[in-house]
């Protein structure tokens, strides 16, 4: 392990705590610990949105899915910014203006509804934890490069700062913490891109020379009777496999066994190409590429360019480019990426993980497609709107985002504050574009998970430059925990204590009550971030918008803009728009898939809920809302 | 509906009114992208300007638009409230 990168770490981490036991000397209030007495300045407000906003999903996930799966990584970025324009347009200013702390206070507002307050305490609970899981699962994934550690370690040790952080000082620390981190993280950022594009492309990226690059061996094959052979003899065939419509070879040299991936060429005939595999035999051992698995033999890093605008070797090198003609070269039908897949299979008692490699033309990399099919079936092209609308309508019913609209003094300043992140955060998602582009061509991808991406391709430039971005990511993780730590706490200590549990507590009370539930709900996000290792974080995040929009928005929109709104009507449509998006993503392709099940199997045929999630919540705030009118009106009247 | 309002409700009204046109304006554009890709996703491939196909300008397009209605919104409601004011200054004077 290299001393500089746990330095950074060091300082970093020692800063963030610093700020937070700086702060808790003036948080003496629940006004000032839930809500930092709403003295925050709207520039630093917005600046801190960005910060609570670019969490591992933005930075680690969207890079990394971009890398990976090129334009459909972006969608998340486009997606998560249209979210922003709710939450501007239709509620800043009068949440503001509501003076609430939490989502259930704002429902609240008009009614004095003790259902209210605890299905909307739920459903901030639930949606911090959803939200949570990604963040440690960002967390784990940053300290393995960064300082040698096991994931679980990451996530341990994530989540215990946080809640020291939370425990200790609350939103006011929470928002200068986000303010710098969001800050850093732009810079930084900027001047990776800078990197990349001076850098340039080329078909054979060697980390700067650091790592030298890897040409995959393709061999001729033929068939023999019924069965396909090398023509090479110095390889000796072990075995074959077919699994989901692929063919592969596993073949003895040297004494080496690797897998090797069937394929026709353009003049019809077999081909094999050479593949990375993980074997793990039935007693225990583990084999990558064909040898026991140590500290020298990991699987090697991926990703590059096998064309550039119909160009290879020498002749494709770009040399330093601007940042039209870097896209462009992505554009373009004649660039040829290589990117990888993967496939698990059973060979006799093995277990066996075989990473292949697919050439994917340019045009098919920067549009939608690779991800999420838009040109598939009926349920492919519903995932797909199902993820628009998540992201779109999620944003502005994130707990985290809620009370951030109550640190400043103005309903102007909201808005203020809003329009800043909206640019920086914009700004930056632009960013993701080029930094998962040039991870995708660096040869920089680990393939066990996408989520190091932009982290690895910084350390291609060196050790500096990873460690700085690194230590960022991981505050990046502390800041977004901590605000959703602070959500969950004011849930807790507002909602069910306070009211619904009938008992009256004193500001202290209240202050410790939501410190309590900050630990209680940092453990539980520990435990869930070392279940869900190695998915993609914005993956992860994408389902916590979903059950955010599905729960929480309509019930807001609808307390805002609709007269005819009833306490009933918000309790149902809350309750229906936790248990659809939870049950859809219990029942989806993508769980079925952690969970080691088929996921052809899976009842629910699409991973992302909200296209039938979100309208059901709504239609259910109209349809009980109508249905006790005449009580309501009793009742008011 | 809001009650702890400190604008005039006039200006909240109006506030309410634009947000409620600016967010009709920006999901056009938004659902406008997803309509696109899935009715003709070949159609993002198409190449607009220098070298870059519809799906990036789009993309792009939509985050540079998000901005510049922010500004928009920004700058409307800014002037309606420094507009209200203005009157309740004026107002006071007169008295």
């Amino acid at each position: 392990m290299s001393l500089l990168p746990f330095f950074i770490f060091v300082i970093f981490v020692g800063m963030v705590l610093w700020l937070s036991f700086y702060f808790a000397k003036q948080t003496k209030t629940s006004q000032g610990y839930f809500a930092a007495n709403g003295e925050i300045h709207w520039i630093v407000n917005g600046v801190a949105f960005s910060g609570d906003y670019l969490s591992a999903a933005s930075f680690l996930g969207i890079c990394g899915m971009i890398a990976t799966v090129g334009y459909d990584g972006f969608l998340y970025s486009i997606g998560y910014l249209a979210g922003w324009m709710v939450a501007l347009f239709v509620v800043a200013e009068p949440m503001k203006r509501l003076g609430k702390y939490t989502f259930s206070g704002i429902l609240d507002s008009k009614f004095n509804s003790k259902a209210i307050r605890l299905t909307a305490g739920v459903s901030t609970l639930i949606i911090s934890i959803f939200y949570l899981i990604p963040q440690m699962v960002g967390a784990g994934a940053l300290v393995t490069p960064l300082l040698g550690l096991p994931h679980y370690v990451g996530v341990i040790m994530v989540g215990l700062i946080v809640i020291t952080i939370v425990a200790t000082a609350g939103m006011t620390s929470t928002t200068y913490v986000q303010f710098l981190k969001g800050s850093l993280l732009i810079f930084f950022s900027i001047v990776l891109c800078i990197f990349i594009l001076i850098q340039g492309l080329n078909t054979e990226p060697d980390q700067g020379g650091k790592v030298p690059f890897y040409k995959y061996a393709t061999i001729q094959a033929q068939l023999q009777g019924n069965e396909i052979l090398p023509v090479d003899t110095s390889y000796i065939k072990k075995g074959e496999i077919t699994n989901q419509k692929l063919t592969f070879l596993k073949l003895s040299k040297d004494d080496v066994q690797t897998w090797w991936l069937k394929d026709i060429d353009l003049k019809g005939d077999i081909i094999l190409k050479e593949t990375q595999s993980e074997v793990r035999l039935s007693n225990g051992e583990f084999f990558i590429n064909g040898k026991p698995a140590s500290k020298d033999n990991q699987l090697r890093q991926v990703g590059n360019l096998e064309k550039i605008g119909g160009e290879s070797g020498e002749q494709a090198k770009t040399g330093s480019v601007n940042p039209f003609k870097f896209l462009s070269y992505f554009s373009d039908k004649n660039t040829v990426v290589k990117r990888w897949e993967s496939n698990l299979f059973k060979d006799g008692d093995d277990k066996v993980t075989v990473y292949y490699p697919i050439e994917t033309p340019g045009n098919k990399i920067l549009r939608p497609g690779l991800k999420f099919k838009v040109e598939g079936s009926l349920s492919e092209k519903l995932d797909f709107i199902s993820l628009m609308l998540a992201l779109f309508f999620g944003t502005a019913a994130l707990p985290h985002i809620l009370i951030r609209y109550l640190t400043v003094k103005t309903p102007a300043d909201a808005r203020k504050s809003t329009i800043v992140a909206v640019a920086s955060i914009g700004f930056f998602y632009i960013l993701t574009l080029f930094m998962g582009l040039g991870a995708m061509s660096s040869g920089v991808l680990n393939l066990t998970s996408s989520n190091m991406s932009a982290p690895l391709l910084a350390k291609s430039f060196g050790i500096l430059l990873f460690s700085m971005i690194s230590a960022i990511a991981f505050a990046t993780v502390l800041g977004t925990v901590s605000g959703l730590l602070v959500a969950a706490a004011g849930a807790v200590a507002h909602d069910f204590m306070g009211t619904f549990g009938g008992i009256s507590m004193t500001d202290k009370q209240k202050v410790i009550a939501g410190k309590i539930t900050a630990f209680s709900v940092g453990i539980i996000a520990i435990i869930l971030g070392i279940l869900f290792k190695g998915m993609n974080v914005s993956f992860l995040v994408g389902w916590a918008f979903a059950v955010a929009a599905s729960a929480n928005l309509p019930a807001i929109i609808m307390v805002l803009f609709w007269k005819k709104t009833t306490a009933k009507g918000i309790v149902a449509s809350v309750i229906v728009g936790i248990f659809t998006a939870l049950g859809m993503i219990l029942l989806s392709p993508s769980m079925y898939t952690h969970y080691g099940l088929n996921p052809d199997l899976a009842p629910i045929p699409f991973s992302n809920p909200g296209i039938i999630s979100i309208p059901l919540s709504f239609l259910t705030i109209v349809v009980i809302s109508l249905l006790t009118q005449k009580r309501n009106k009793v009742l008011t009247g | 509906m809001y009650s702890k309002s400190s604008d005039s409700d006039n200006v909240l009204a109006y506030k309410v009114r634009i947000g409620v046109y600016m967010i009709l304006i920006y999901a056009l554009v938004y659902f406008g992208f997803i309509v696109i890709n899935i009715s003709n996703p070949l159609l993002m491939e198409k190449i607009i300007f220098s070298g870059l196909n519809l799906a990036v300008v789009y993309g792009i397009g939509l985050i540079v638009f998000a901005l510049i209605l922010a500004f928009i919104y920004n700058s409307m409601c800014s002037k309606k409230e420094a507009e209200s004011n203005n009157n309740m200054f004026s107002k006071k004077g007169g008295k």
